[in-house]
């Protein structure tokens, strides 16, 4: 892997849905270390644009590059063991299940042993000693044995976050990582974001302008399945038309 | 359970040691063996309801831990209860060994079969067992000259087992030797479903959509729980054979997948023990009522799934396990 190489790239993909087109020759890099965000308006295609990423839809044509490296044909477990994570816009838990183990199910999967069908789940003390050590840095040790459905929502986002860093990704994708959370949880999430550690490019996707400006060193704003420009936070703020078809609609409301 | 340093403790050893053995789970053993003494004239329908256990407790694996919804079990146990069956009355009578080749021509039948269907979910995953279930029916049907077809394969001869304990008319060398394979059968799948793949099965179960983004493959996990599945199932079918001296085209009827479904909702699923409460409630209820009038166990059948399905969606364990948490909230002060 050579170190100009983008963490995450696309050329020229696109995506349709028979005749709908929701992603159009996207060319995107995501450098290493980033803090990016992916803005645009509802039905913009950013949903799309994550799940062709993870490998969750198949594009329609267009390359996907993992470090310098064409994943576009592999299966999406194969993209998360070369370090592509992603939490979900709608949390997308294992809701019967306690914190402590959502996060160790992750660690399972990424140190190998998943697989194992004679050793008991317990006896592997370090899947569960990293998951604990994983809650402790977000802050939520104490909810470790608490049943996710149990959880508020907010708390709900942050085991989201939680079990996509216990994969330890070179990649994170996250999708509208503090949706649904009242304004008072917002700043939690937000700390989050902003304590990941630096070495991981981190892609968001969010629709909260004030969280957007806060987290993202660079902006991409994607408009009816195209990317309509791509620059620093300051650039896209002053863009007449980022104003009129994201701004300005949200004026509208 | 209050939020402190205490509980987070508690959740790690929870985690860590939910493989350990609870004095709880021999009571099924001390019951089985004590039914052996207290019930001589029965034993015959014991190790029906032993066979059946394991044919539920297989079902368990896929149903209640992986979240795989079939309708079409028994396919594997009458191919198991079939290739016992042939083995035995083409000269092959040693049980043990017979027993192993049913388990792994069904298993063999489970990768098949499993590439196939598994790769759809919900109802077109139900449909598809229901079918492969047909089927397999219809082949055994056409195929009178291997089967017997609807008359059932005769002349099976089966050993003593370790040439020692031959197989009684009074069905005790059938009991035990039931009871010892289901014993095994419960050791394996009690490891399974406390290993790491069981938990990742249950993940599957859980949610699907999440365990692809931690990078699972999901489709072999899958396969695989549905091939070991398929194995215990057709051991379960080979020893009903091997029971009976007989295989009737009934082992691999669609309303055998039913009843061992009907088995694993009445004890509850996902748990590892309602096939142990549902096979003998469902098999020994089937035979008081039916001994009483033979209309009396359909109706007996309907009114109890009624029941559970609207009341206690756990079954009779989730019943209990309602019952200990509310013995438990008044116990407090």
């Amino acid at each position: 892997m050579s170190t100009s190489a983008a963490a995450l790239e696309t050329r020229g993909l696109c995506k349709s849905f028979g005749a709908l087109p929701v992603a159009s020759d996207i060319d995107f890099r995501l450098e290493q270390g980033a803090r990016h965000a992916l803005i645009g308006p509802n039905g913009a295609g950013k949903t799309t644009f994550v799940n062709l990423v993870t490998g969750a839809l198949p594009p329609s044509a267009g390359r996907i590059y993992l470090g310098g490296e064409d994943v576009t044909a592999l299966p999406q477990a194969r993209r998360v063991k070369r370090g592509l994570a992603r939490t979900f816009q709608i949390n997308t838990l294992f809701r019967g299940l306690s914190v402590l183990e959502n996060v160790a199910l992750a660690i399972g999967e990424r140190m190998g042993v998943a697989g194992d069908l004679m050793r008991p789940a317990g006896s592997r003390s370090g899947v569960i000693e990293r998951a604990f050590a994983a809650l402790e840095r977000l802050g939520i040790a104490e909810d470790a044995g608490r049943l996710v459905r149990e959880l508020p929502y907010g708390r709900q986002r942050l085991v989201e976050i939680a079990v996509a860093l216990g994969l330890e990704p070179k990649v994170l994708l996250l999708d509208e990582p503090a949706a649904g959370v009242p304004g008072a949880e917002n700043g939690t999430i937000v700390e989050t974001i902003e304590s990941l550690p630096a070495e991981i490019a981190v892609l968001i996707i969010e629709h909260d302008m004030d969280l957007v400006f806060r987290l993202a060193r660079r902006i991409t704003v994607l408009v009816q399945g195209s990317v309509l420009v791509e620059g620093t936070p300051a650039e896209i703020g002053a863009d007449p038309r980022v104003r009129e078809v994201y701004l300005g609609e949200r004026e509208h409301r | 359970m209050t939020a402190t340093a205490g509980g987070a403790e508690q959740a790690i050893g929870r985690l860590a040691g939910r493989h350990r053995l609870r004095p709880l789970e021999a009571l099924p053993w001390v019951i089985a063996i004590a039914a052996y003494f207290l019930f001589p004239d029965y034993l015959p329908l014991g190790a029906q309801v032993l066979i059946m256990v394991l044919f539920a407790l297989s079902l368990d694996l896929i149903l209640g831990y992986g979240g795989i919804i079939t309708l079409g079990q028994a396919a594997f146990f009458g191919v198991g209860g079939y290739t016992a069956g042939l083995l035995g009355a083409h000269g092959w009578s040693e049980p043990i060994t017979g027993l192993l080749a049913a388990g792994a021509v069904a298993g063999a039948f489970g990768v098949v079969t499993g590439l196939i269907v598994l790769r759809t979910e919900k109802l077109t995953l139900l449909m598809l067992t229901l079918m492969v279930n047909v089927m397999l029916y219809e082949a055994a049907n056409k195929a009178s000259t291997i089967t017997g077809g609807s008359d059932g394969l005769q002349g099976v001869v089966i050993s003593p087992v370790l040439g020692l304990f031959r197989f009684d008319i009074f069905g005790r060398t059938a009991y035990l030797y039931a009871l010892a394979v289901l014993f095994l059968a419960w050791l394996l799948v009690r490891r399974i479903v406390h290993s790491p793949f069981g938990r990742s099965l249950t993940g599957i179960r859980e949610n699907v959509a999440r365990m692809h983004a931690i990078g699972s493959p999901v489709l072999l996990r899958r396969l695989t729980a549905y091939t070991i599945a398929a194995a215990l199932s057709g051991v379960a079918g080979a020893l009903l054979t091997q029971a009976t001296q007989f295989v009737g085209q009934e082992s691999l009827s669609v309303d055998r997948s039913g009843g061992v479904l009907i088995v694993l909702i009445l004890g509850g699923f996902g748990r590892l023990y309602g096939a142990f409460v549902g096979a003998p409630l469902y098999m020994i209820a089937q035979d008081r009522l039916s001994a009483l009038d033979p209309s009396y166990w359909p109706l007996a059948i309907g009114a109890l799934l009624i029941a559970v399905v609207m009341l206690a969606r756990g079954g009779v364990l989730g019943i209990c396990d309602t019952l200990i948490a509310w013995l438990r909230r008044r116990g407090r002060p």
